[in-house]
């Protein structure tokens, strides 16, 4: 039996910012190295995704920067395309193409767009940035992983103001239906959209339950305790035969204490000198 | 033509391990045999068909052909971004079957008229846009299917439409079929409108005006070459298509007069629908006599062209 009233404890469990070490800085870097090469980006939405990437790349996935196209790697979709400074950061130091590429973010001679395009960036597997098609596509990779009898697995991280797509609930609902043990979804609960705070756009609570509702087995993790997200992803699949949620409570801008919570710093352009160095004297603490 | 099309489906799937069907929810007993022995790489999955696009387009990620089917409008339409984005974007090899083009859906409305598909699906890089005629020309149109590159959408027709496309003639992707040759008139038509360009095309042969039928199976990529190669010898070229006249075979063909041959351009006829909504019910052949798609109303529509008495588009 689901214990339903556990879920919800855990989901309502208030999360108190742990300290972020080197490694989580120093990838922080690598965003705002992006961020200052093409004078823009989605700084507060990269930023909420950092740990993420970073245990996922570092911890959990089985991949190769030698070999992006590795018949057996773990599949990974960053459905929030436009949190592609995270990823472009993580990719960067694990070596799939070299730093300097993010010094051309945005421009017209590089290969990092405001969003990952497959047919560009190494280690990307499929383009995003239109919301809400992630979901979709991850199915369809889980699916064929099952079909072909492989053992590889296929990691989704969405926005939460993108499951507010109704394309992701079909998702989810297809994925309920194959008994998808291979897919997870994690949802990247910044709990800030574009505009305002998700519960006054669009409430997604109760959100355990609605991904339990649909066969997914569910976690809550402070989506940047290092510990706390190799812990649970260590114990994937969390129920054999059902798909995998991840709701990863996160804070928007999280390093750069002046951005965290606040809206006008879910994509930045036209910053100033003083702004940047700003931003890397809050990351260094 | 609609189980011609599956029945390839399944003789394909049976011969080739990455070939899987994904429908919606479509009628009872659709391509059974095929769940019944291929039950793996059959999808059946309900009205979602953002979500079917997305699914194929993971699938062929990772190697394998999906043929996804449902009807036209919701195939187009409900799920344009996924087409764009997740199949054109990625150029998967992903197949668009699509239930009911133009106005097989006659009696259902305007909900269901797919009258701006090939619009649509035209404007997308990388897109290849199918209208066979009849049932036996979709069972030499489909084996072809397999091993190209990129998405494409192949527009069904009603079913039980008249045969009349010829084994001989052969079927080429993206090449276009003489169905009639001769005459200072060419008809270019698309789908069930070169059967009744080619009525029209009888009907004015018996008063002697010879008409030339060129059937468009391929919109897109459009046979340029097959237009362009006969401008000198016709006095009057008639494109007839079972579509708004926004952006379908007239406009392509337009678009090519004007970029290519533009002193022919006056010498063009787009018969379609107009920019409108459906206002009738009834049957497919009453909607396209409502609209002068008829051979009679084509042939009609020829010879005052031939007079330069008609208006130039309907």
């Amino acid at each position: 039996m689901i214990d339903l009233a556990a879920l919800e404890r855990e989901a309502h469990t208030v999360y108190q910012p742990l300290p972020l070490d080197r490694r989580s800085r120093d990838l922080r870097r690598l965003v705002v190295r992006g961020l200052v090469g093409g004078g823009r980006g989605h700084l507060g939405s990269a930023l909420s995704a950092i740990e993420l990437v970073r245990v996922l790349y570092d911890d959990v996935m089985a991949h190769d920067a030698e070999r992006p196209d590795w018949d057996k790697r773990d599949r990974f979709l960053l459905s929030k395309g436009h949190g592609c400074l995270a990823q472009y950061a993580i990719l960067a130091d694990h070596g799939y193409f070299p730093m300097a590429e993010l010094d051309r973010f945005c421009r017209f001679e590089g290969i990092l767009g405001g969003h990952p395009d497959a047919a560009k960036v190494p280690g990307v597997e499929a383009s995003t940035g239109a919301l809400g098609h992630g979901p979709s596509i991850a199915v369809g990779m889980a699916v064929a992983a099952k079909l072909k009898g492989a053992a590889h697995r296929v990691f989704c991280v969405t926005g939460d103001g993108e499951i507010n797509e109704g394309s992701v609930w079909e998702a989810a609902m297809t994925a309920g239906k194959h008994d998808l043990d291979n897919l997870t979804i994690i949802v990247d609960y910044n709990k800030l959209q574009s505009y305002e705070r998700t519960e006054i756009v669009q409430d997604l609570e109760p959100l355990t339950s609605k991904w339990e509702s649909f066969g997914f087995a569910v976690r809550n993790v402070d989506g940047h305790d290092v510990d706390a997200l190799r812990r649970t992803f260590e114990t994937l699949p969390f129920a054999t035969g059902r798909p995998n949620a991840v709701i990863a409570h996160t804070i928007k801008g999280r390093g750069v204490a002046h951005a965290e919570g606040d809206p006008s710093w879910h994509h930045k352009s036209k910053m100033s000198d003083e702004e940047i160095a700003g931003i890397l004297s809050a990351i260094e603490g | 033509m609609r189980k011609t099309c599956l029945d390839y489906v399944y003789e394909l799937a049976k011969q080739d391990e990455r070939v899987v069907f994904i429908g919606s929810d479509l009628g009872a007993g659709t391509l059974d045999q095929f769940r019944d022995e291929m039950p793996d790489r059959f999808f059946m999955e309900g009205v979602s068909e953002q979500n079917l696009i997305g699914m194929a387009a993971g699938l062929a990620m990772e190697g394998f052909i999906p043929y996804v089917n449902t009807i036209a409008t919701f195939i187009t339409r409900r799920c344009y971004e996924q087409l764009a984005v997740d199949l054109c974007l990625h150029n998967l090899p992903v197949k668009l079957i699509a239930n009911g083009g133009g106005l097989v859906y006659a009696p259902l409305g305007p909900t269901h008229l797919a009258i701006e598909d090939i619009a649509i699906l035209r404007a997308l890089p990388r897109m290849t846009v199918f209208a066979p005629c009849d049932k036996e020309e979709m069972a030499r149109l489909v084996p072809q299917t397999l091993d190209m590159d990129g998405p494409c959408y192949i527009r069904l027709a009603k079913g039980g439409d008249e045969i009349v496309s010829d084994q001989a003639r052969g079927f080429q992707m993206g090449k276009a079929i003489a169905m009639r040759e001769g005459g200072k008139v060419l008809i270019v038509g698309t789908g069930i409108t070169t059967t009744r360009a080619l009525h029209a095309a009888e009907e004015l042969a018996a008063e002697g005006i010879q008409c030339g039928v060129l059937h468009m199976h391929t919109v897109k990529p459009l046979d340029e070459a097959a237009i362009l190669d006969r401008l000198s010898d016709v006095d009057l070229l008639v494109t007839v298509e079972e579509h708004t006249l926004v952006g379908g075979l007239g406009s392509a063909v337009g678009d090519l007069l004007l970029d290519k041959a533009p002193n022919a351009a006056g010498r063009l006829v787009r018969l379609g629908i107009p920019d409108t909504f459906s206002d009738k019910y009834g049957t497919q052949d009453e909607l396209l006599e409502y609209y002068g798609l008829q051979g009679p109303q084509i042939a009609q529509r020829i010879r005052d062209g031939l007079n330069d008495t008609g208006a130039r588009v309907a």
